[in-house]
């Protein structure tokens, strides 16, 4: 027979709670970049909008970052570690691919036994861990999760590339989902392009190793087809943004903030008119002094804009990540 | 009605001035969008949407590395504008 299965209960919608970030000690201004690229300040600047970004030292581990900028967004909740009922980390510069370093974190928090994974979806990893975190709140799989975007990109960063050696930075950013009367994450407009999966790559999968020296093999590196990103980016993504606003039926007018992932300033200039953002609009421009930080630059992003006050608690901001696969995923959400 | 050269290259003045901030009168036949006209790659990859909207026609990343001088735009858009 079949029997009658008692359903889960959740919440009726679920919003951000708290937002944290941890940033690495060490600032790494472009003059250091240059040791290793003939280039300038001023074409870096130009071309990406970044004068300095944060390399993590030894100690400032994957992990170690997660459990820093976790412990401020669950603080910033209200809530405790023991609160928190799943973590989900978003990350491509973990280098181990089991287990997940999500447990490590959860365990390293006080968490006690959540369910905990990794989420390879390059930048747009937080956005994605972001939906699935809505989806657990109001399914009912678990009350307050935990959301991390980390990454130590300077390990896969070729520092004699000329066209990437500037551009990216390590850092870490977390919020906390929990429940809420009232709808504060919009539908989530996402996807992937599998037909632009070579666009931007890891330069050489993990098993070139396997029986070779390591000596002759460079370790392997984040590159991409500028062009071709900066097309997609500007273009597409402004489309896929467009549609966030309207799946969650709010005008550009009614936004008070913009906080696109951080990856080119001039990517993020030119959303902004394709959008046409309204001028009173507050755009996240944390690139200039973090780089880009893959899945981390979404929530280092939103708690910066809070913390110098050019955006407050109940804005209404859109989020956007997008990178490598290519994926994407859009939302309009309420700021913690 | 497909643009003529001479169209083309008013247009595509028109946008490199929009985008780059070049004066029009100086984005000529000869002139190369990166040495003389300032333009870098990323304003590059603008003027060429920009141009697609305006010509109506489809300019492949793969093509646009090809388009160094404003000639090189005009005589590709001349060929494919639909």
């Amino acid at each position: 027979m079949t029997a009658k299965i008692k359903p889960s209960k959740g919440a009726p919608y679920a919003r951000i709670l708290g937002v944290g970030g941890y940033r690495p000690t060490r600032v790494v201004p472009n003059e250091e970049i240059l040791k290793y690229i003939d280039s300038s300040d001023e074409w870096i600047r130009t071309r990406s909008g970044i004068s300095t970004r944060h390399w993590a030292g030894p100690q400032e581990t994957v992990a170690e970052m997660s459990v820093e900028a976790a412990g401020k967004a669950i603080a910033d909740a209200g809530l405790t570690a023991e609160d928190v009922d799943a973590v989900l980390v978003a990350t491509v510069s973990h280098f181990k691919q089991t287990p997940a370093i999500a447990t490590e974190i959860a365990h390293r928090l006080g968490a006690g036994k959540p369910p905990a994974f990794d989420i390879s979806a390059g930048c747009a990893g937080f956005t994605y861990g972001l939906t699935l975190a809505k989806g657990m709140v109001t399914e009912g799989s678990a009350k307050y999760v935990l959301v991390i975007g980390v990454e130590r990109l300077s390990d896969l960063t070729d520092k004699e590339d000329r066209a990437t050696a500037f551009l990216f930075g390590d850092g870490a950013g977390a919020v906390v989902v929990g429940p809420s009367d009232v709808p504060a994450i919009g539908p989530t407009v996402w996807g992937s392009e599998g037909d632009k999966a070579e666009t931007i790559k890891q330069t050489l999968p993990w098993d070139v190793y396997r029986g070779a020296n390591p000596e002759d093999v460079r370790f392997p590196a984040i590159t991409q087809e500028g062009q071709a990103v900066f097309r997609w980016a500007v273009y597409e993504m402004a489309k896929v943004a467009q549609e966030a606003l309207d799946a969650a039926g709010i005008t550009a007018d009614e936004l008070d903030a913009f906080i696109p992932h951080q990856a080119n300033m001039r990517i993020i200039d030119s959303m902004i008119k394709a959008l046409k953002l309204p001028e009173h609009v507050a755009v996240a421009r944390d690139i200039e002094t973090t780089g880009n930080t893959s899945s981390a630059s979404i929530p280092l992003a939103m708690e910066r804009l809070l913390a110098t006050g050019q955006a407050k608690s109940g804005d209404t901001a859109l989020v956007i990540g997008f990178g490598a696969g290519l994926v994407y995923a859009a939302a309009v959400v309420t700021l913690p | 009605m497909a643009a003529t050269q001479e169209e083309i290259v008013k247009g595509l003045a028109e946008i490199v001035n929009e985008i780059a901030g070049i004066p029009v009168e100086d984005v000529q036949l000869d002139k190369s969008f990166t040495d003389d006209l300032d333009v870098d790659s990323l304003s590059m990859v603008e003027v060429v949407v920009a141009a697609e909207e305006r010509f109506d026609v489809k300019i492949p990343d793969d093509d646009v590395k090809n388009l160094k001088t404003v000639g090189d735009a005009a005589d590709y858009i001349l060929k494919h504008q639909a």
